[in-house]
């Protein structure tokens, strides 16, 4: 297994940037010929990113259908306290 | 969002002339939303679906103000996470438990085993799904919020800011610390370490 190098730890601090698109193509290069000979990186880097694809996948809460139901009443409550107070 | 789906905006102008069925288009749109918000920072279901309704009555009423100088949406998660923030009847995380994650910014990660190639519907199932739910709850709320915001409803980093009132690269910041916080937890959970620092046996 590599060892961890100061380049390493200056990568670890770039993959959000790197992931998200937001890094020049020359850094990308850089990163990306490291990742090819770093296997602690590239381990790094796939498992950050699948980190992120979980969440994106799943990670939103649905909203309960009785939640959904008191939503829906309150609001039409609240319509008609709106008409009310709009015609006095 | 179909591409023959109106847009909020035009959604927002005919809610503000008075037709009530697309403002109910919006709530549809944006419900999860704002629940996921509420949810992961309050992390109690009857106070996440009280900011629901907080947020939503409040749009209703403040949507005649509404200019369009922020996307509705932003617009709306900021009033979600004002209500948030009013809700969290705990004080923000002590600053020690944030500096421990910053302290941790030099460490290098801990579990570097590689499950990234583990198929999703192998790893996803109920007790999956707890692990992350607990990872995401132990964040600092301060990096909570970006995360959630960032990575769970799916908002730019602009947006993020814009409803946090916070700099665009405080949400760079926030976010990276906060995925590498979430990968340590799923790495420890879907497999051992493998090793290294520099110098271990």
């Amino acid at each position: 297994m590599d060892h961890i190098t100061e380049t390493c730890r200056e990568i670890k601090d770039k993959l959000s940037a790197y992931l998200d698109g937001e890094l020049e193509t020359a850094l990308c290069a850089e990163i990306e010929q490291h990742l090819r000979g770093c296997d602690n990186c590239r381990v790094m880097v796939d498992t950050l990113n699948k980190t992120i694809t979980l969440y994106r996948n799943y990670g939103q809460d649905e909203v309960p259908p009785d939640a959904h139901t008191r939503l829906t009443r309150v609001l039409n409550l609240e319509r008609l306290k709106m008409k009310i107070q709009q015609s006095t | 969002m179909k591409p023959d789906q109106p847009r909020d905006e035009d959604l927002v102008r005919q809610a503000q002339a008075g037709d009530e069925t697309a403002f109910t288009e919006l709530v549809h749109r944006h419900e999860r939303h704002v629940y996921t918000l509420a949810l992961r920072m309050l992390r109690e279901p009857a106070d996440a679906e009280d900011v629901l309704q907080e947020t939503f009555i409040s749009a209703l009423r403040g949507l005649k103000h509404f200019r369009g100088d922020a996307t509705f949406a932003t617009w709306l998660y900021r009033i979600a996470y004002n209500a948030t923030l009013m809700k969290l009847r705990h004080p923000p995380a002590p600053a020690s438990l944030d500096a421990a994650i910053e302290n941790d910014e030099n460490a290098m990660p801990r579990e570097l085993t590689d499950w990234s190639h583990d198929p999703e519907a192998a790893l996803m199932n109920k007790e999956t799904r707890r692990v992350m739910d607990a990872a995401v709850a132990a964040l600092p709320e301060s990096m909570r919020s970006v995360f959630v915001l960032r990575d769970i409803d799916g908002l730019s980093t602009d947006e993020t800011a814009a409803v946090l009132d916070i700099s665009p690269e405080a949400v760079k910041v926030r976010l990276h610390r906060a995925r590498l916080a979430l990968r340590e937890k799923l790495s420890s959970y879907f497999g051992a370490p493998r090793l290294t620092t520099k110098g271990a046996s």
